[in-house]
C-alpha cells in the first residue's frame, strides 16, 4: 500500500490542479471566518460545545441507554453493532426482511467507514447515493475525497463527462446550473420507488429519543420521508444529553464546515411516519477502544464540520484521497490509527503540527497535540520504517553530544560547499521542489566565541 | 454476550470520571429589540436566497401567489385561509402523488434571525415530505414568533414530541460542483416567507 506521501506525490504532479484545490479550500476557511467573527460569543459557543461533549463522553454508557429507551417508547427499532461486519450485516437482514434490493442512502461517513456500499453490491443490494457530491464520486467508483464536500476534488469538466456517460447529458456540457437540475431529475425518479431508505445522524439525543439530520440538498428528507422504512446509522459518540444542547452544536456546525448561519434543513425525527418502519443502528467500530486512550478520546467529540480540513496546508495541496481513509484530513489522521495503527502509521507524520486544526475546530479538540502523541506511540510500537527511525536516532545522539553536533556541522558546511550535488541530488528528500540554500561560513558558536573577545 | 452490553461494558471500563454539562446562559449580547431582531431576520433571509414580505392579511399573501402561479399549478395549504386557491386537506393521499405539487404554503411556529431557519413542526406539513417535494414553498411567520436566536427557539420548542419536525432556512441548495451555488438541488427551488401581523 502507498503511504500518503506517495500519494501526494502523485498528486503534486499537476501544480495546476494543485492551486486550484488549495486555493478553493482556502476560500472556505474564509468564508468560516467572516460567519465566526459575526458572532461575539463564538468562543464562548465553542467552549461550551466542548463541554458538552467532555460530558458526553464522560458518561456515554448512561445516555445510550437513555436514548435507546426513548426511542423505543418512540415506536423506533434501535440496533448495536459492535463493528463494522455486524453493522453491515444488520442493515442487510432489513433490506432482506422487506424484499428490498435497492436502496437510497443521503451522506453517512459512518457507512463509509463500514464500506456499506461494497458489502451490499456483494449481496446483491444496489445503493444510490443521493446527496449531489456523493452521487458523483459513486459514478466516478472514488470514495469521498472530503466529509462535507465529497467530490472537491474534481474539475466541473470532469463530472460533465461522468454525467455525459451516465445521465445523458450533452457531451461537454460543465455548467453546475446544467449538471446540478439533470442529478435533480434522475434521483427524483430515484427517491419515488425506492422502499429502503438510509440515512446518517448528525445529532442523537438522550432525552428525547429523536435524531437530527442536517443536509443543504434535502436528499435525506426526500428518501425517508418517501420511504417504507428508513434506517438511520450512527457511531455511538453523535449522542448528546438534551435537545436544547441542539441550539450550541446547530449554531457551531455549519458556521464552521461552510460559512452558511445553518444548513438548510435541520431534520429532527422523533416518531416513524404512520405506516413507516424507522431503525437506528448504533455502532462502536472500535470508539469505546479509542475512549479508553485518555490521549487520544477527545478526537470522539468531532461532530464532522471538516474546517479542519479546509485550513490544512497538508491537506489542501495533498488532496483528501492521499491520506487513504475515509475521513481524511488532520481529524482523520487522529481517528485513523486507533482502527488500524499499522495501516494508518504514516497519517499523524502528514502535518507541519502548525496547529490551524486546533484553532479552527468549534469543539475544541487538540488535534495537532494529538498528531504530536501518535507520533511517539507509533514509533515506540514499532511502526515507523526503519530509515525513519534509525535517522532519528541518529540525529537524536547528534544533537545530545556537543562535540559530535560540532563536527557534524562543519563537516556538513565543508561538503555542500565543496560537493554540492552529495546533497542536491533527488536522493535527499529536502532537495525536492526547492534550491538548497547556501552553507553558512561557520556555525553560530564559532561566531560567538570568536566575536564574544571583541567585547 | 450480546453486542449492546459488550459496548456497555466496554464504555463503562473506559469512559472518565463525570464531568458537568455547561451552563447554557449567553455571556451578555449587545440587547436588540424586536425592531432590530426582525430586519436581522429578513436580511439573513435574502443572504441565504430566500424571498421575504411583510403581509398584514391572507389576501395579500393570495394576491402575491396567484401572481406567480397560475392553475393548472398544484398549490397545496395548510392555512384554511387559502382553501380557494390551495388544496387544504391532502392527508390521506400517498405521498408520491405529491410528486407534482408546484407550491406549498405552510405555517412556521417561529423564526430565527440569526440564521434565517424557520421550524416547522409536522403537524403543519400536511405530510412530511410536502415542504421538501414541492417545487417552491412559501413560509407564513407570525412576527411575534421571530426570536434572536437559537437558545430561544429551543426554549420554545421545549421537549414538544411533534413526531417529525424541521428547521428550513432558504431554498434547497447544493455547491457541490467546483464550489458554484446553485438553487433546487433535491428539494425546493425557491422559498417565499411572508411575515404576516
Amino acid at each position: 500500500m502507498r503511504d500518503h506521501a506517495a500519494l501526494s506525490e502523485e498528486f503534486n504532479k499537476d501544480e495546476a490542479r494543485v492551486d486550484w484545490h488549495d486555493e478553493t479550500l482556502w476560500f472556505i476557511r474564509q468564508k468560516r471566518d467572516r460567519a465566526v467573527h459575526s458572532i461575539p460569543e463564538w468562543e464562548w459557543l465553542r467552549e461550551t460545545g466542548s463541554q458538552i461533549k467532555n460530558n458526553v463522553l464522560s458518561n456515554l454508557s448512561a445516555y445510550l441507554e437513555q436514548f435507546e429507551a426513548n426511542a423505543l417508547k418512540n415506536g423506533i427499532h434501535v440496533h448495536w453493532a459492535a463493528d463494522a461486519q455486524e453493522h453491515n450485516e444488520i442493515v442487510l437482514s432489513i433490506m432482506k426482511r422487506h424484499q428490498a434490493d435497492r436502496m437510497v442512502k443521503s451522506k453517512s461517513m459512518l457507512t463509509e467507514e463500514c464500506h456499506l456500499n461494497d458489502f451490499l453490491a456483494k449481496n446483491g443490494v444496489e445503493v444510490i447515493d443521493s446527496d449531489l457530491g456523493e452521487r458523483i464520486v459513486q459514478l466516478a467508483k472514488e470514495p469521498p475525497s472530503h466529509i462535507v464536500l465529497p467530490c472537491i476534488h474534481k474539475k466541473k469538466e470532469e463530472i460533465g463527462d461522468l454525467f455525459h456517460e451516465h445521465l445523458g447529458t450533452a457531451a461537454g456540457e460543465a455548467d453546475p446550473q446544467v449538471l446540478t437540475e439533470a442529478a435533480r431529475q434522475h434521483l427524483r425518479d430515484t427517491f419515488l420507488t425506492r422502499k429502503v431508505a438510509l440515512t446518517g445522524v448528525n445529532f442523537a439525543i438522550a432525552e428525547t429519543g429523536e435524531f437530527v439530520v442536517c443536509t443543504n440538498e434535502g436528499n435525506a428528507d426526500m428518501g425517508a420521508h418517501l420511504s417504507d422504512v428508513h434506517i438511520a446509522c450512527m457511531g455511538i459518540e453523535k449522542i448528546i444529553p438534551e435537545r436544547k444542547h441542539l441550539s450550541v452544536f446547530l449554531r457551531l456546525l455549519t458556521r464552521s464546515a461552510t460559512g452558511q448561519p445553518i444548513t438548510t434543513y435541520s431534520s429532527h425525527f422523533m416518531k416513524p411516519r404512520e405506516g413507516q418502519e424507522m431503525h437506528i443502528v448504533l455502532v462502536d467500530n472500535g470508539r469505546s477502544r479509542q475512549l479508553g486512550r485518555p490521549d487520544f478520546r477527545n478526537s470522539l467529540k468531532c461532530i464532522r464540520c471538516g474546517s479542519c480540513m479546509n485550513t490544512c496546508p497538508v491537506y489542501r495541496r495533498s488532496g483528501g484521497h492521499s491520506y487513504h481513509t475515509t475521513i481524511a484530513g488532520p481529524i482523520g489522521a487522529i481517528l485513523a490509527p486507533n482502527l488500524d495503527m499499522k495501516d494508518h502509521a504514516d497519517l499523524p507524520f502528514a502535518s507541519t503540527l502548525c496547529g490551524s486544526c486546533s484553532n479552527v475546530c468549534p469543539v475544541k479538540i487538540d488535534i495537532h497535540d494529538q498528531l504530536y502523541k501518535w507520533r511517539q506511540v507509533l514509533v515506540k510500537e514499532g511502526h515507523v520504517d526503519s530509515v525513519k527511525a534509525a535517522g532519528m536516532k541518529a540525529m537524536a545522539y547528534t544533537f545530545a553530544n556537543p562535540s559530535v553536533f560540532e563536527v557534524a556541522g562543519k563537516s556538513g558546511r565543508w561538503f555542500m560547499k565543496n560537493f554540492p550535488s552529495l546533497v542536491s541530488n533527488r536522493l535527499n528528500p529536502w532537495y525536492k521542489e526547492r534550491e538548497m540554500p547556501e552553507p553558512p561560513k561557520e556555525s553560530f558558536r564559532e561566531w560567538y566565541s570568536k566575536n564574544r573577545k571583541k567585547v | 454476550m450480546s453486542s449492546k452490553n459488550s459496548i456497555l461494558t466496554a464504555l463503562k471500563a473506559n469512559q472518565p470520571d463525570l464531568l458537568p454539562l455547561p451552563s447554557l446562559a449567553v455571556p451578555a449580547a449587545e440587547p436588540f429589540s424586536a425592531k432590530d431582531i426582525i430586519e436581522k431576520f429578513k436580511t439573513t433571509i435574502v443572504t441565504i436566497g430566500s424571498r421575504v414580505f411583510d403581509v398584514n392579511n391572507f389576501d395579500q399573501i393570495r394576491e402575491i401567489v396567484v401572481q406567480q402561479f397560475i392553475p393548472p399549478a398544484r398549490i397545496v395549504s395548510s392555512l384554511g385561509e387559502l382553501s380557494d386557491i390551495a388544496e387544504t386537506n391532502i392527508a390521506d393521499v400517498n405521498p408520491h402523488l405529491l410528486e407534482n405539487i408546484e407550491l406549498a404554503v405552510l405555517k412556521a411556529q417561529l423564526g430565527v434571525a440569526e440564521n434565517g431557519a424557520l421550524w416547522v413542526p409536522e403537524a403543519n406539513m400536511m405530510q412530511r415530505v410536502v415542504p421538501f417535494i414541492c417545487q417552491h414553498l412559501a413560509l407564513v411567520v407570525n412576527r411575534k414568533d421571530i426570536l434572536a436566536n437559537m437558545h430561544q427557539a429551543y426554549e420554545i420548542l421545549g421537549n414538544s414530541n411533534t413526531g417529525f419536525g424541521a428547521f428550513i432556512a432558504g431554498p434547497s441548495k447544493t455547491a457541490d460542483i467546483e464550489q458554484s451555488l446553485v438553487l433546487g438541488a433535491h428539494g425546493p427551488r425557491s422559498l417565499t416567507v411572508f411575515i404576516w401581523g
